[in-house]
């Protein structure tokens, strides 16, 4: 019982992250109607561009805070997504108005090609050290109730608890800002949102860069987590099963999705796992959200396909 | 404008269509060392500074020693990023560069498999140094192929020595786990761990982990839950520091994990710290020691700028790995020149005859700098791997210490095994075996 | 002035349904067999068939099955490289496990094990449309790529997990040269090429662009869904089978699972859509692009002399390629195909300007 209890524990944690990449798909798709197969390969440039800039900017200044590195590393890698999302609006998506889902994707395929090279190119291909202090040593709770007690991971905990924040930090600005309510209306229809004068090109830039800054911090908990290297843009395709099966154009959507693909890949893996072998995590993950889709269509949040003949 | 852009498009498709050819390069008096590398990808960590040392090591002869009896080493690097299609591509593209590729060492078991076919036909060697079709030390089946100083085999015997030496002798009952990345390479030390299993009465379990080897929450938690006595690690790149940071997470003592070879490197441990104390990895042969090759790598290369890589790669494990490798490579051509005549370029046959009477004693050794580094090594018709040396090394924190003695593989498991594989390899592809 | 159809009169139906009605385009088809056939084989050097040739028409067979389903019946698919991978294990255990399995038996026999896969993974599009589809199919590439690591009894109980088939026979003819094997895979390019191009342009073909266009109109007016989007999956996974054993078989010589992932499948999809959806010729453009564009861009820095590390290039490789891929879509988000009749368009007036 114990154990099931902690495996349904680490599954909750590793679904938050998952979630947590899977908030930049939701919100790019959300605003600008394009699946953006490029946020794993955001996720990697960001987090290499905070790796690198914590290991670079105490050099160049001559500092030895850790926490000061850490903070101004953020800031510049912020700054570094910000530039990606207007290269990518300018030289990108404003050429492609109003192609087709599946151009539109591969475009995004392509801008994660370039974002791959660029990350390796500028930061290096070797693995990267993330250290904001998160505590690494495992946590045991309730050695009394369970024989050995309960393996929690603190990193893990505080990873929900900023993935929580960001959460909410979003729909505060989905919900009560101007910008916020001009993506709203952008994601609403694009045509009735420029006929009221709200500048298109401006909003695709603010909302790839939202999804920059919420790749940044998905890439400093992931990178703080495993180390940064090229392979962590592949996490990327463990949070497309988290979104669609949360729906593609739902916030809360991706957290409960991500709740569920991560606890049931890890019950799946430890419980069914050993019958076949081990290794089974990956398809899982997608064979359950297939199962979803099977019955619900559009994902469990998402908006229903209407089709007009 | 918009056809204007069309017919540039169109201009470069013809472009493209019309430069895929290679170039043919000129024949000179030089002896041509391909360098298959991966430093991209998800191995990029263990990648770079293993082509570093390999291209380093080929740099010194030429700067020190004017390159072999004075025929000069050229080299070109193609980058495969571990991936089978790409390797196959850079064989083929260098396979006949200068006066034939002394030998590939293909840095990738995925990409062993698929060259080890083409080799046999097109009569070029293959070094697998570490790594590789552990049964190819049987050289009357395998020609071509040379897994020198070391195959997985012989690494997971060395470990289970040293780990029934921890138990005062006796496995009996204890639970070994073997994790492992879910390709090729990992399988490897599966038949060997299986027999070992089998003869010393312990339980093996065997946990897959899906490549690129950066999501292993759940296998630590089966591992927490069934808690094996050891765990042995078998990953490479980003696998591995994934792997130790999750046993860290998860409460496994470092102490009780022992890393292949490709594992435990600097790279690997150095971000994690102290969080990764305890760690153990084998090396293959010394790898972990410093001697005179690296001052005079310092001195002949570095000091020069003429370094591959940073200079705070010099005695990292990878990076004396890659220089071993391609010392080995150098004085199979040394020998080669012996017998077919010193000074003048050999052709990939005369290489390889070169590969199969290495005699490295212990002086050569220590002339070449790397007596610390390695014992003699002997290779002939029957054994391609040469002697197998092996030491523990742990990870304190700082720096690797070297905590144990000298091992070599028990060949009373080995032996048969290889014989069995290599059987069974022979009449699956049909390939009459030499006499030797 | 040359392309015009002046002239030619057409005085039968069968003669007016042709392939190519135009006799300019029967001689250009006919001068690119003789040149394929014929002068490629002579002409080639070993390094070009190994690495440009081959690699070439395996991949637009692919790219053909593929764009049958993708461009033709509008069903995106990510999961490519899994019936490849079906189709070239199925071909390999057919091949080690019969004695004396003909080998174009064994490479059929791939393609329809892909074929049930196929329908098996497609019929989740009859219930989930889009980027859902697009997602759900990665669930057949990942189960695949599992399957194909963990059950011992498809890759014939390796211990590695590698497989590799020795020679290539048929009827006791033996094909080791690199030109042979060329011209082994350009007759089955030929043969399959020929098999899609007559589906698409036949009822089934039109019913495939129906449900394309607008499904459920297509309903309406009485054209099945189930039978037309499992069809499409159906002659889609095999002839992306039959590339997958070619592939395996007569490329790469010795495969690991590894060789058919995800990489492969977005390759192929890159493939399509720079090539042109829902064209035949597009797949063979697409495929010539993919596969020499690497190859140039390994080359370039050679040409210019820059001293590029390995590392360095592979970067700049992937960007430029990333980036030429963002070009096409925005410069002909229909692909080279459209560009290439365009081109015939023009040419058709040559030399007059209207």
């Amino acid at each position: 019982m114990g154990f099931f209890l902690e495996t349904v524990f680490g599954g909750l944690m590793a679904g938050m992250l998952y979630a947590l990449v899977a908030l930049g798909f939701v919100l790019i798709f959300k605003a600008s109607g394009v699946f953006n197969f490029a946020q794993g390969a955001m996720v990697l440039f960001a987090a290499l561009a905070m790796a690198r800039f914590s290991e670079w900017i105490p050099r160049w200044l001559g500092f030895d805070s850790l926490l000061l590195a850490n903070l101004l590393a953020f800031v510049a890698a912020g700054a570094c997504m910000v530039a990606v999302a207007w290269l990518v609006e300018r030289l990108a998506l404003r050429h492609l108005v109003n192609q087709e889902g599946i151009t539109l994707l591969m475009a995004t395929l392509g801008i994660a090609h370039v974002l791959d090279g660029a990350g390796q190119l500028l930061f290096g291909s070797a693995t990267y050290k993330i250290d904001v202090g998160m505590p690494k040593d495992p946590f045991i709770v309730l050695e009394n109730t369970f024989e050995g007690g309960l393996l929690l991971s603190k990193e893990d905990l505080y990873a929900a608890v900023a993935a929580g924040a960001l959460v909410a930090l979003l729909t505060l600005f989905f919900q009560k800002t101007r910008t916020g309510r001009a993506l709203r209306a952008v994601a609403d229809d694009h045509q009735a949102a420029q006929s009221i004068g709200i500048p298109l090109g401006r909003i695709w830039v603010i909302v790839w860069s939202v999804g920059g800054l919420v790749a940044l911090v998905a890439g400093v908990i992931w990178g703080s987590k495993l180390g940064v290297q090229f392979s962590i843009s592949l996490v990327a395709l463990k949070a497309f099963p988290v979104v669609i099966l949360g729906g593609l154009t739902s916030v809360p959507g991706a957290i409960l999705g991500g709740l569920i693909i991560g606890v049931g890949e890890k019950l799946s893996e430890i419980y069914l796992g050993p019958f076949l072998g081990g290794g089974i995590e990956n398809w899982f993950a997608y064979a359950l959200a297939l199962a979803v889709l099977l019955i619900r269509p559009q994902g469990l949040f998402g908006d229903k396909i209407i089709d007009r003949v | 404008m918009k056809f204007q852009m069309q017919c540039a498009a169109m201009a470069m498709a013809v472009a493209s269509a019309v430069g895929g050819m290679s170039i043919a390069s000129a024949q000179t008096a030089e002896q041509f060392v391909p360098l298959l590398v991966y430093r991209t990808g998800q191995f990029a960590p263990l990648g770079i500074p293993w082509a570093d040392g390999k291209q380093d090591y080929l740099k010194l002869v030429n700067a020190r020693d004017g390159g072999v009896n004075g025929v000069k080493l050229t080299y070109e690097e193609c980058e495969t990023a571990y991936d089978a299609a790409k390797g196959v591509e850079c064989y083929e593209r260098l396979k006949g560069k200068g006066s034939g590729a002394s030998g590939f060492d293909t840095q990738s078991t995925g990409i062993t498999f698929a060259v080890t076919d083409k080799a046999f036909v097109d009569k070029v060697v293959v070094e697998t140094p570490g790594y590789g079709l552990s049964q190819s030390v049987d050289g009357t089946v395998f020609e071509w192929n040379f897994p020198l100083l070391g195959t997985y085999w012989t690494a997971a015997d060395v470990m289970i020595q040293d780990i029934t030496k921890k138990e005062k002798g006796s496995l009996k009952g204890k639970k070994i786990a073997l994790v492992y990345h879910d390709s090729p390479y990992g399988k490897e030390p599966i038949p060997l761990l299986q027999k070992r299993a089998a003869a010393d009465g312990f339980e093996l379990s065997l946990f897959p982990v899906t490549p690129p080897g950066v999501e292993q929450k759940s296998t630590w938690l089966q591992i927490r839950q069934q808690k094996p006595d050891y765990v042995l690690f078998w990953s490479a790149g980003v696998m591995t520091p994934a792997g130790i940071r999750e046993a860290q997470a998860s409460g496994y003592p470092r102490e009780k994990l022992y890393a292949i070879w490709w594992a435990g490197s600097d790279h690997d441990v150095k971000d994690i710290g102290a969080g990764a104390k305890g760690y153990n990895a084998i090396t293959i042969h010394n790898s972990a020691a410093k001697d005179k090759v690296h001052d005079d790598l310092r001195k002949f290369v570095y000091d020069k700028g003429q370094g591959t890589g940073a200079p705070t790669g010099i005695g990292s494990l990878a990076h004396t790995r890659g220089m071993m490798i391609s010392m080995l490579q150098v004085e199979a051509i040394r020998a080669a020149q012996d017998k077919y005549g010193k000074g003048k370029p050999l052709t990939p046959e005369q290489v390889r005859w070169g590969f199969e009477n290495l005699d490295l004693s212990a002086d050569k050794l220590k002339a070449l700098g790397f007596g610390e580094v390695m014992r003699p090594v002997k290779t002939s018709c029957a054994n391609h791997m040469g002697d197998d040396w092996a030491r523990i090394v742990q990870w304190d924190g700082g720096k690797w210490e070297v905590k144990s003695d000298w091992y070599q593989s028990d060949k009373k498991f080995i032996d048969p095994l290889v014989k069995e594989y290599a059987a069974k390899y022979a009449k699956d592809k049909n390939i009459k075996t030499r006499a030797c | 002035m040359f392309y015009r159809e002046n002239g030619q009169f057409k005085s039968s139906y069968r003669a007016d349904l042709g392939l190519f009605p135009i006799a300019q385009d029967r001689w250009a088809m006919v001068a690119l067999a003789v040149v394929a056939f014929v002068a490629v084989p002579l002409l080639a050097s070993d390094y070009a068939f190994r690495a440009v040739l081959i690699p070439f028409l395996i991949l637009s067979l692919a790219a053909v099955g593929l764009n049958i389903l993708v461009g033709y019946c509008g069903q995106i698919s990510l999961g490519t490289g899994a019936f490849m991978a079906i189709g070239a294990y199925a071909a390999y255990n057919l091949q080690v496990r019969i004695e004396g399995m003909p080998l174009l038996l064994s490479i059929l026999g791939g393609g329809l094990a892909a074929t049930v896969l196929g329908v098996l993974f497609g019929i989740p599009s009859l219930r989930i449309r889009g980027l859902y589809l697009a997602v759900a199919t990665l669930a057949a590439q990942f189960f695949t790529d599992w399957f194909t690591n963990r059950v011992k009894w498809v890759t014939n109980d390796s211990s590695s997990g590698s497989v590799s088939v020795n020679s290539l026979q048929i009827l006791g003819y033996s094909f080791t040269s690199p030109a042979e094997r060329y011209l082994l895979c350009l007759a089955l390019v030929v043969v399959f090429g020929l098999l899609a191009k007559n589906l698409v342009r036949g009822a089934i073909g039109r019913e495939w662009m129906a449900i394309r266009d607008m499904d459920v109109a297509a309903a309406v007016i009485g054209i099945r869904p189930v039978y037309a989007k499992l069809t499409a999956f159906a002659v889609s996974s095999f002839i992306v089978g039959i590339a997958g054993a070619l592939w395996g078989f007569v490329h790469l010589g010795a495969w690991e699972p590894a060789a058919f992932g995800i990489d492969k499948s977005l390759q192929l999809l890159f493939m399509i859509i720079i090539g042109g959806l829902g064209s035949i010729a597009g797949a063979f453009f697409g495929a010539a692009f993919i596969v020499l564009l690497p190859l140039l861009l390994n080359h370039v820095p050679h040409w210019l002399g820059l001293p590029l590390s390995t590392a360095t290039a592979s970067h700049l490789e992937h960007m430029i390629f990333g980036a030429l891929i963002v070009f096409f879509l925005i410069v002909e988000p229909h692909g080279l195909a459209k560009l290439w009749s365009t081109a015939r368009q023009k040419l058709r007036l040559w030399p007059f300007p209207h």
